[in-house]
């Protein structure tokens, strides 16, 4: 029997070095994606059975290095050292094999088992790269398995090899190499400091705590502290020591000279008869020939903005088809709802929180499954890195990353995108800060959902100018997201900008079958994790706005109204009015008058209902302070609360809210008439409103996902900074307006 | 020979890693990415705007900022 320990194995790797294509390879479909506890970066467990023996395979964030500098590679160092993995299948990409070794002597420095996967080795023999794995394996001790990861070749010898090493090993074996006269004296004092005090030993080799210490590791040092002030205050001392002693004697630090000799142990480990290079290194490769166009000073721009577009134009026009067949599914189920259920406030849960709410959380889902599936393949070719090289210059100026792009464009940097898939798509964004300053602003550009808004309000007060002001309002939704993301960069998230620091990997083609699990788990962990939680949240609204109704006399009234309304009716009619639940295209022209009037009654009463409710109370209050400052009454802001739920709502919202005086002449007029033909609202307003719309709050499903992304606290800050920042610039506009005499 | 900083090295200019200067993490990026004294490398070129520069090492392409590079100081030929 096997020990049940020691079946976990870690996959560990550089980026782009096919470490998760190995990992689906060996998983397939059993796999998992999830989040390490309290951060953001991206779990992957998944199982395989070797010899009958289920192992169990987690594939580590995707780094370069093993320091505390970022989250990825802290999740993947506290895993090695918490979860102590049987062994390490530390996958190394054969062209690009000093680099990639460099992740792999820390590795051993730590001590963990490590079993070599030299990946791609199909590549480097295009390359005219040969490597003699045997030696390299034997310089290095420990098992090299050659394995190209596209077509599997090499994976089943790579997981018996795991197995038999598994079986094998126990505990943990540091490699020692040499850091020169200077660090390793050091190392010896220090290591003979923490020995007998038995320092952290329970955790990793003394060895290797020294080592953290001299590279100044703030998380060692902290947990250090924790430990044993007075051992961590003399190991302090003696890296201090030996660091100035080095800034005086070499102008060096003793981070500088460790990276150096491991380097260095990498150099002399390929020498002599590891790597053969069987023609010259200086050949243009296709990788290169691509490049000297994709990143051309002028054809570079032009084909980025090319496929920029297509990338939207995928996202957007294949997905349109299934949203559509979900919204139909939906409001067929809620008209099933609606004739099979007894009238009261269940129904209208059911209708509007659940199904509504469900409806609303699957409506993103193709959208999340084409965005996915178009970013993971530009990833994996490598063209993202390029874009994030192009347009770095511009995006760096406020603060950003030139990797935002993609997610500005997703959320409608080309008017008609949506902030749900664009706030998933800053997956790819590295740096922290970056990350969230890109979140927050990312929703500021004109999505879908606030399209027909703007085209509402357009047609009420601008008509005949569309095309040219929603050209203008894009351009708004630009220069607002990055100035503001200046300003929350130079503020809240204040801080210097994260190494930038890309490699531009060899373009590769993704394999097919990545690409559909990757796009798959996301997917699918959208629906689990934010799904819940935008569900909650549409009951929430949905109670906002239905509570507490209208009292019991007001209702009676409108029941009375309606009761007169069916007693002039003649008998026929008043029969065919109270049994058809149709709607009023099946009446003919006897019954529509009654009809309409009734109608007319009900939206009154919807009206009144709404005024009442707790949103509609909210929208009055606020009202004392909006009218004035940005030109909004409480229809508005009843509207605008009600379009956090989701911005297309705002249309519905109004509409109720302006129902007054539409059964006057019984026929239907459209809200934007009814807008246009309200005296007390201006084009000034109208403008305000669109702006404030364009910038507050983004809609619940966002604010979700914003959670999911980073945290509660970024979530909340998203909802009352981005309204705050809408309330200002749209009260300048509005108030500037006046001031101007355009009121 | 001449030591000059990366930033003012210019397209297809071929150098070795003379010193970084950076501390912290920028440093510690920087080496990892195999940016050691004595490592041979090519500038490939610079980002349509000028910045960033992309340098070839290692079998690799690294891209850095200018602000970055200003840490690396590089052997060159001299040219006249």
């Amino acid at each position: 029997m096997i020990n049940p320990g020691k079946n976990l194995i870690a996959m560990a790797g550089n980026p782009n070095c096919g470490k998760t294509t190995l990992f689906n390879a060996i998983t397939g479909a059993h796999q998992h994606v999830g989040n390490y506890p309290g951060i953001t970066v991206e779990k992957k467990e998944g199982y395989c059975q070797v010899n009958g023996i289920q192992m169990q395979l987690v594939d580590l964030p995707g780094t370069y290095s093993l320091t505390a500098y970022s989250p990825e590679e802290l999740v993947a160092r506290n895993f090695l050292i918490q979860d102590r993995p049987s062994v390490v299948i530390n996958i190394v990409d054969s062209s690009n094999l000093e680099r990639n070794l460099y992740l792999t002597v820390q590795l051993l420095e730590l001590g963990v088992p490590v079993l070599i996967a030299l990946n791609m080795v199909d590549m480097a023999a295009s390359r005219g790269v040969e490597i003699n794995y045997k030696e390299l394996g034997r310089r290095l001790r420990l098992p090299v398995i050659p394995t190209v990861a596209r077509t599997g070749k090499g994976k089943a010898e790579l997981l018996e090899a795991t197995v038999q090493m598994a079986q094998k090993v126990d505990g943990w074996e540091p490699l020692h190499i040499s850091y020169g006269p200077d660090i390793d004296p050091v190392l010896d004092k220090m290591e003979a400091q923490i020995q007998p005090s038995g320092f952290l030993t329970d955790l990793h080799h003394g060895r290797w705590t020294a080592l953290k210490y001299l590279e100044t590791d703030e998380e060692v040092i902290r947990k250090g502290r924790e430990r044993d002030r007075a051992v961590s205050d003399k190991l302090e001392e003696l890296a201090e020591q030996v660091s100035q002693h080095l800034q005086k004697t070499l102008d060096s630090y003793p981070e500088a000279i460790i990276a150096d000799h491991r380097y260095g142990f990498i150099t002399a480990l390929l020498k002599e008869g590891v790597v053969k290079q069987n023609y010259k290194a200086d050949r243009l490769f296709l990788s290169d020939q691509l490049d000297r166009v994709l990143i051309n000073r002028f054809f570079g721009p032009v084909l980025m903005m090319l496929i920029i577009y297509g990338v939207y134009l995928f996202t957007f026009t294949y997905s349109r088809a299934p949203v559509e067949w979900l919204g139909a599914a939906f409001s067929a189920l809620g008209r099933f709802a609606d004739s099979s259920l007894p009238p009261g406030p269940l129904k209208s849960l059911l209708i509007s929180g659940v199904i509504d709410g469900v409806g609303g959380v699957l409506g993103f889902v193709p959208l999340i499954l084409f965005m996915f599936f178009a970013i993971a393949f530009l990833e994996d070719t490598g063209y993202l890195a390029r874009v994030a090289y192009m347009l770095d210059r511009i995006f760096r100026t406020f603060g950003l990353h030139g990797s935002s792009v993609m997610a500005y464009i997703i959320s409608g940097g080309i008017a008609g995108g949506c902030a749900v898939p664009g706030v998933l798509a800053t997956r790819t964004l590295r740096s922290p800060r970056e990350r969230i300053a890109t979140l927050i602003t990312a929703p500021f550009m004109n999505c879908g959902a606030k399209l027909p808004v703007f085209a509402m309000l357009i047609a009420a007060f601008f008509p005949e100018k569309e095309a040219q002001l929603m050209f203008v309002l894009t351009i708004l939704s630009w220069i607002a997201a990055l100035l503001i993301a200046k300003l929350i960069r130079s503020t809240v998230l204040r801080g210097p900008s994260t190494p930038f620091l890309l490699e531009l990997p060899p373009y590769r083609l993704p394999t097919f079958k990545g690409l559909l699990i990757h796009t798959w788990e996301r997917a699918w962990q959208y629906v689990r994790k934010a799904g819940t939680i935008i569900l909650a949240f549409s009951i929430l609204f949905w109670a906002l706005m239905s509570f507490p109704g209208l009292p019991k006399s007001e209702k009676e009234l409108y029941d009375q109204i309606r009761g007169s309304i069916l007693a002039e009716a003649p008998q026929g009619v008043r029969k065919s009015l109270l049994n058809s639940k149709a709607s009023a295209e099946s009446s003919n022209a006897e019954t529509a008058p009654y009809r309409l009037r009734l109608q007319g009654v009900d939206y009154e009463e919807a009206h009144a209902a709404l005024k009442n409710s707790i949103a509609g109370r909210i929208g009055s209050a606020l009202a004392t302070i909006t009218a004035s400052k940005n030109g909004f009454d409480w229809r508005i802001n009843v509207a605008l609360l009600s379009g956090i739920a989701a911005k297309e709502i705002i249309l519905s919202t109004m509409g109720t809210a302006y129902s007054l005086g539409w059964s006057r002449r019984g026929e239907k007029i459209p809200l934007s008439g009814r807008l246009a033909a309200d005296p007390s609202m201006t084009p000034l307003k109208a403008f305000s409103l669109i702006i404030f719309i364009m910038l507050y709050a983004p809609c619940l499903a966002t604010i979700t996902c914003i959670i999911r992304e980073s945290s509660w606290k970024w979530g909340l800050f998203s909802m009352t900074f981005n309204t705050a920042a809408a309330f200002i610039i749209s009260m300048l506009v509005y108030r500037g307006g006046i001031w101007l005499g355009l009121g | 020979m001449a030591i000059i900083p990366l930033r003012k090295m210019t397209k297809g200019q071929r150098g070795t890693i003379h010193r970084v200067t950076a501390r912290g993490e920028l440093g510690r990026r920087i080496r990892d990415m195999g940016l050691v004294p004595g490592t041979p490398f090519q500038v490939q070129g610079r980002a349509p705007l000028k910045d960033p520069v992309a340098i070839r090492l290692r079998n690799f392409t690294l891209t850095l900022r200018n602000s970055e590079s200003d840490f690396i100081e590089a052997e060159v030929e001299e040219t006249l």
